[in-house]
């Protein structure tokens, strides 16, 4: 480029001054947030998986629950582990279904009319209603009938998860765009069919996300469970009738327990519900990716 | 893309035929369909006859008085400013605006004899003989093969042969196949816009319609996707009867061969917008010799 006069020299450089000052405080305020909240996460974490992992064995996980003064290594924690299970996937089976179908109403069918104004107010209402309050009021309609029970225990879990599903549902179903709906609607499709074949599966990753984060916020809810269930020792296959366990019960009976052997167990019982809670997600991400995989 | 410089002002030259035949006309009133003497059309078969028909979102009257046969086999194209009503009118072809509450047609809209807004008229079996072809291209997040054979899997085929058939004999209509054929388990999402949009028509002529529908199909995509999507019109007029909009004048005298034009009438009083259909004729006449001056404006570019 045998140019006849020298390029002009261009500054690209961002101007110093106010506006550079506020980019970088405001990074540092970014770093410092993030810093606040992975402390907790990571303090939380390490004491778990530091005092509960030298419990952990397979028959720490399937063994029957001793008495508190039973030595480290002696029993576990098999009852509660069978009791969340039963207990959390009966309260999932119970309101997912329930929630799911309410949110397609609430956006798919009900628009703006009164029933859904109320259903959407009531399921907001009932996000914040606290856990032991849902418990207590199905130890009023239902122990009180018919006893303790995994049921019941379902009853209280599933419904502190049934608003959470109806909320994030009902947002991923806002989030799938029109375009799509007509473009079914103009093939000839009922509204059922546009719901089914193309609503739904759009917005199938963000559903199971959200049912994901009521699961787990279930798993671990001790409070509802202490006037359903009862708390007991015995492992009881039978979800429906009788009294029955679960391991944040058995963490919050081991915790305020004076025994070491008790102690132990109690972490290693908060260990294996935080790999439960993990594993699950992992699994519901490789069933979503699996249906995602259209998505982009 | 043929006659690329054709006509950013095709009324000042003259077409080859009918010269004779126009210069004799008579002026035509608005709103009647007066080409047929005059202008050989491809067909005198009558889809839709629309009578004096005005559209309402709730308390808003969105356009009022069309009055306009659409003929068989040709592509009518609709033009005119934005909130003319040129999309509404489009989207009362098959009753789209039954999904927007609080919308509602008075006039009579006949459809091959039927009326379309009659009592028990189901908007599903409308909208399986009339589809659509929207603005943006909006695959399915599934894949092509199945966002093709969504139409007629929704009809009730299920014969993998049959769908299999039908999926390949839509792609290459809608001249997609040679692109796709490699990758049908793909995601819709993943083509190019013009892709895309083939796409949309190949799933929406999947299940056999009678009339397509399309709402500005080419205003998203570069002109060279656009070529091609009014090559593939022009291809499927032989079959399939098609109603455009489109804000891009050059595209209606490309492809269509009868023009509507649009016009928003402003209340003043009452500051509200109407949109009212001014003109309608061959495509020809509106672009050579409109009767109406507001007709005339537009389609030199004084106006809109």
């Amino acid at each position: 480029m045998a140019s006849v006069t020298e390029p002009q020299k261009v500054d690209l450089q961002e101007p110093a001054g106010w506006r550079r000052t506020k980019n970088r405080l405001a990074t540092i305020l970014m770093w410092i947030s993030f810093v606040v909240v992975i402390i907790p996460l990571v303090f939380v974490l390490y004491t778990v998986i530091a005092k509960g992992a030298s419990v952990i064995s397979w028959s720490f996980l399937t063994s029957p629950i001793p008495v508190s003064v039973a030595p480290a290594g002696v029993g576990g924690v098999g009852p509660a582990v069978l009791g969340t299970i039963e207990i959390v996937a009966l309260a999932t089976v119970l309101a997912v279904p329930l929630g799911v179908l309410g949110a397609i109403y609430l956006n798919e069918y009900g628009g703006r009319n009164w029933l859904s104004r109320f259903i959407g107010f009531m399921a907001d209402v009932m996000t914040g209603v606290p856990s032991i309050v849902m418990g207590l009021f199905i130890f009023s309609i239902w122990v009180l009938h018919f006893g303790f029970s995994g049921l019941a225990g379902a009853f209280a879990l599933g419904a502190l998860m049934l608003p959470i599903v109806i909320r994030s549902t009902y947002e991923m179903l806002r989030l799938v765009p029109n375009e799509l709906r007509d473009g079914s609607y103009a093939l000839g499709a009922s509204k059922s069919r546009v719901t089914l074949t193309v609503v739904l599966p759009a917005a199938l990753g963000g559903i199971v996300s959200g049912v994901l984060l009521a699961v787990a916020r279930a798993a671990g809810e001790t409070a509802p469970l202490l006037f359903t269930i009862l708390t007991v020792t015995a492992a009881n296959p039978n979800v429906f009738s009788g009294a029955n366990t679960s391991l944040p019960s058995q963490i919050f009976v081991n915790a305020s327990s004076p025994y070491p052997g008790g102690q132990a167990r109690g972490w290693g019982a908060a260990l294996t519900l935080i790999a439960i809670a993990f594993i699950l997600m992992i699994a519901a991400r490789f069933v979503t990716a699996r249906f995602a995989r259209y998505q982009r | 893309m043929e006659q690329p410089e054709q006509n950013v002002a095709a009324q000042t030259g003259m077409p080859k035929q009918d010269v004779a035949a126009r210069t004799e006309m008579p002026k035509p009133a608005a709103l009647q369909d007066v080409g047929r003497r005059e202008f050989a059309a491809p067909s005198d078969q009558v889809i839709f006859d629309v009578r004096d028909v005005s559209v309402w979102y709730s308390s808003f009257k969105a356009v009022t008085g069309v009055t306009m046969n659409i003929h068989e086999n040709e592509i009518t194209a609709f033009i005119g400013s934005s909130g003319s009503g040129k999309s509404t009118v489009l989207r009362s072809f098959n009753r789209m605006n039954d999904l927007i509450p609080g919308a509602r047609l008075e006039g009579e809209m006949a459809y091959r004899g039927e009326q379309l807004y009659a009592r028990d008229v189901s908007p599903i079996a409308v909208r399986r003989r009339i589809g659509m072809v929207f603005q943006k291209p909006n695959p399915f997040p599934k894949s092509i093969y199945d966002n093709v054979a969504y139409g007629p899997r929704i009809n009730g085929e299920r014969k993998k042969g049959k769908l299999d058939e039908i999926v390949e004999s839509s792609l290459r209509k809608a001249v997609l196949w040679d692109e796709v054929k490699n990758r049908l388990n793909t995601s819709g999402l993943s083509l190019s816009g013009g892709q895309a949009q083939r796409l949309c028509i190949a799933r929406t002529i999947a299940v056999e319609p009678d009339v397509v529908l399309m709402d500005e199909p080419a205003s998203a995509l570069d002109p060279i996707a656009t070529g091609a999507i009014e090559d593939l019109m022009k291809e499927l007029k032989k079959q399939y009867t098609i109603i455009v909009v489109t804000h891009n004048m050059q595209q209606a005298t490309r492809v269509s061969d009868r023009t509507a034009f649009f016009y928003v009438l402003t209340d003043t009083k009452s500051d509200t917008r109407t949109g009212v259909l001014v003109e309608y004729g061959p495509t020809e006449q509106i672009f050579q010799d409109p009767a109406d001056e507001r007709t005339k404006a537009y389609v030199t570019g004084r106006m809109g």
